[in-house]
């Protein structure tokens, strides 16, 4: 099959592939350093990811030494010592610039007990509208329900992007001498929420231009909800009395120890109930902070502080897992010239380590990772001497694609997603690991990979899905790959066979490849007090 | 899921076949968007954030469809209550940041129970 016309074509600077926080920051970023700046995103910049639809924790630490260094000494050995002190405290210093900005822009942040403005949570909804703003603002040219399928290259790097858009099934192409993935993780469809865009198609893409993986292992990330519904918002769960089928009480109220969930939830089913908000006032308390929590049992008419409620956990994958595109420079470049990673597309080992720690690592990282990465694609896109207009570029894109069907069978994207969801969603494969249960998945992992290099869907959502499902066999066989190599349990990795930390494997696992998959680690840099400066904006838009 | 477009309600806009992250509406012929694919629908429900004219409704359940009468959730005040609690559409009037609770959160958490201390 010859290779499609696009109906859209746009030449620019920097591309950013990606309309969630980090794709937005470093959208925003981008064309504040002076490039003219393109975002694609699968949904819509303002709704798409995993933060819109709730509300999101943030690494928020005021310029105080001493607190910042406990913060930094916490997560190192939190994140089991994969994560490097300078990234660390970066990431703070940039978190917390750029969230002062947010209040500039108009976000309106509740006060704490001392009539000070607290800065360390924000709700999805209205963080996202200012930010869809802010970019607009910033001159960047959005094209919403426009999912990226393949990178553009050459021998000099990577040169844009193509892709459909999904409302009219036109063909877009951007070239542009920068491409920013920030494409978030892969959650495998699981339904948490805000989290089925993320179907790894980033990572994909990076790799099929030669980029390396590293962390993939750090992925057994699960979250807790009502059975029936979507809010990964675990915390409403510490007001909770947790019962068995027949009514026993297995926790009242409180912490509960790491595996409670997941080794109930294997033994049957487990309900809840939040009858420690015994007040009316703290039955306030707990809806204002997490109104997105009680939507679902409003509908439902449950009262979740007096009727017990089934539960189950839905993974969350590489989203709050800490794996993804391995960075190689301090602007987020990856191993390939022109490309950069952000959000939780790429690798977060270099802040957080082997453990992400629930969403407040993550949605710092977004903010700062998408500062670093639009400064670095600016600077390396203003830097080139031709345009991306006038290079030779190839379409990169090699599976899930009909321009490289290798057999007439269409893909069964349907049947191949379940069946990669029955490898990375039980409990008792992907949370409990074990060596000889995780090969075998992962065998059977391999045997799916031959699917996805057939005849495409001819809808506009098949060719979407096609790719999507192309990506997340990919990012399951990754996982596991480094799962089945880190022999030690570390932050949230885990085998059975090996239930101790081994100071011998303090190195990152990078991956290359797809067809095959190579390993090999990587050093830590050892410890140092260098301090690597902030991202500093001038040309903050103002709203 | 969602389930419900009001045809009654519904002004045309099409904003949420644009806002839609997961692509579940088609624009409809006669001006109303049809669910065409409720099964990728995530449940977020940023469609209900974004409608002006509060015609959609998502029910609960993530995986399981759920019968609704439009009737009845105007009667409970549900058509329109996500968006109203968020404050999109207001005005600046009403703002779910500015209400959050987050701060005090840590104040009313229940005591560890005796046999974890």
């Amino acid at each position: 099959m010859g290779i499609e016309k696009a109906a859209v074509k746009l030449d620019t600077d920097v591309l950013i592939i990606g309309g969630g926080p980090a794709g937005a920051w470093a959208a925003w970023s981008a064309a504040s350093h002076g490039a003219r700046t393109v975002l694609v995103d699968k949904g819509y910049l303002g709704t798409s990811g995993a933060t819109a639809p709730g509300g999101t924790n943030f690494l928020y630490v005021p310029p105080n030494q001493e607190k910042r260094e406990q913060a930094v000494e916490d997560r190192l050995e939190g994140g089991g010592y994969l994560s490097e002190a300078p990234w660390i405290h970066r990431l703070m210093e940039q978190a917390y610039q750029n969230i002062e900005l947010l209040e500039q822009w108009g976000y309106r942040f509740p006060l704490d007990g001392n009539g000070n403005l607290f800065k360390a949570h924000l709700q999805g909804p209205e963080y996202m509208q200012i930010m869809r703003k802010v970019v607009l603002k910033a001159g960047v040219r959005i094209l919403d329900q426009c999912p990226a399928q393949e990178l553009l290259t050459d021998e000099h790097g990577v040169g844009g992007a193509r892709g459909i858009n999904r409302l009219d099934g036109n063909v877009w192409e951007v070239r542009a001498n920068a491409v920013v993935i920030a494409t978030g993780g892969c959650a495998f469809l699981s339904k948490g929420l805000g989290c089925n865009v993320q179907t790894g198609d980033g990572l994909l893409m990076a790799a099929e231009l030669g980029a390396d993986l590293s962390g993939m292992e750090f992925s057994r990330q699960y979250a807790t909800t009502a059975a029936f519904g979507t809010i990964t918002r675990n915390r409403m769960l510490g007001w909770a009395t947790f019962y068995d089928e027949e009514g026993h009480v297995l926790h009242e109220g409180g912490p509960r120890e790491s595996d409670f969930m997941a080794k109930q939830l294997l033994k049957g089913p487990v309900y809840a109930v939040l009858n420690h908000a015994d007040t009316e006032e703290k039955r306030r308390i707990l809806r204002l902070s997490t109104p997105v929590w009680f939507l679902p049992f409003d509908r439902a008419g449950i009262d979740p502080f007096t009727q017990r409620f089934p539960l189950t956990m839905r993974y969350e994958g590489t989203i709050r897992g800490t794996g993804g595109l391995r960075l190689v420079g301090h602007d987020c470049s990856t191993t390939v010239a022109g490309l950069f990673a952000a959000g939780d597309a790429a690798s977060r080992e270099k802040t957080a380590g082997a453990r992400s720690g629930g969403g407040a690592y993550n949605a710092s990282w977004a903010i700062a990772s998408g500062t670093w990465s639009g400064k670095g694609a600016a600077d390396y896109a203003l830097a080139q001497g031709k345009e991306a207009r006038v290079r030779q570029l190839r379409l990169a894109g090699a599976y899930g694609l009909e321009r490289n069907a290798q057999s007439a069978e269409t893909i069964d994207t349907k049947a191949i997603v379940e069946q990669v969801q029955r490898e990375v969603f039980p409990l008792d494969i992907n949370y409990f690991r074990s060596e000889p249960v995780l090969e075998a998945s992962l065998k059977r992992l391999h045997s799916l990979w031959p699917a996805v290099k057939g005849s495409v869907p001819k809808t506009i959502q098949g060719r979407v899905r096609a790719r999507e499902t192309a990506a997340m066999v990919a990012t399951a066989r990754w996982m596991y790959t480094a799962a089945l190599a880190r022999k030690e349990t570390r932050g949230m990795h885990g085998l059975r066979e090996y239930p101790e930390l081994n100071p011998a494997l303090s190195h990152r696992l990078l991956l290359s490849g797809i067809e095959h998959i190579a390993i090999r680690p990587e050093q830590v840099p050892s410890r140092t007090y260098d301090v690597i400066p902030p991202v500093i904006v001038k040309e903050a838009a103002r709203l | 899921m969602i389930e419900l477009v009001s045809a009654e309600r519904c002004i045309s806009c099409n904003l949420c076949v644009k806002v839609c992250p997961t692509n579940v509406f088609d624009s409809g012929e006669d001006g109303i968007p049809i669910i065409a694919r409720q099964e990728d629908c995530q449940t977020c429900f940023m469609c209900e954030a974004y409608c002006p004219a509060d015609a959609l409704f998502v029910a609960h359940h993530a995986d399981l469809t759920v019968e609704v009468d439009e009737e009845e959730l105007i009667a409970k005040g549900l058509l329109g209550s996500w968006r109203a609690a968020i404050g999109f559409g207001s005005n600046g009037k009403v703002s779910m940041a500015s209400y959050d609770t987050t701060p005090i959160l840590r104040t009313i958490r229940p005591a560890r129970s005796a046999a974890e201390q």
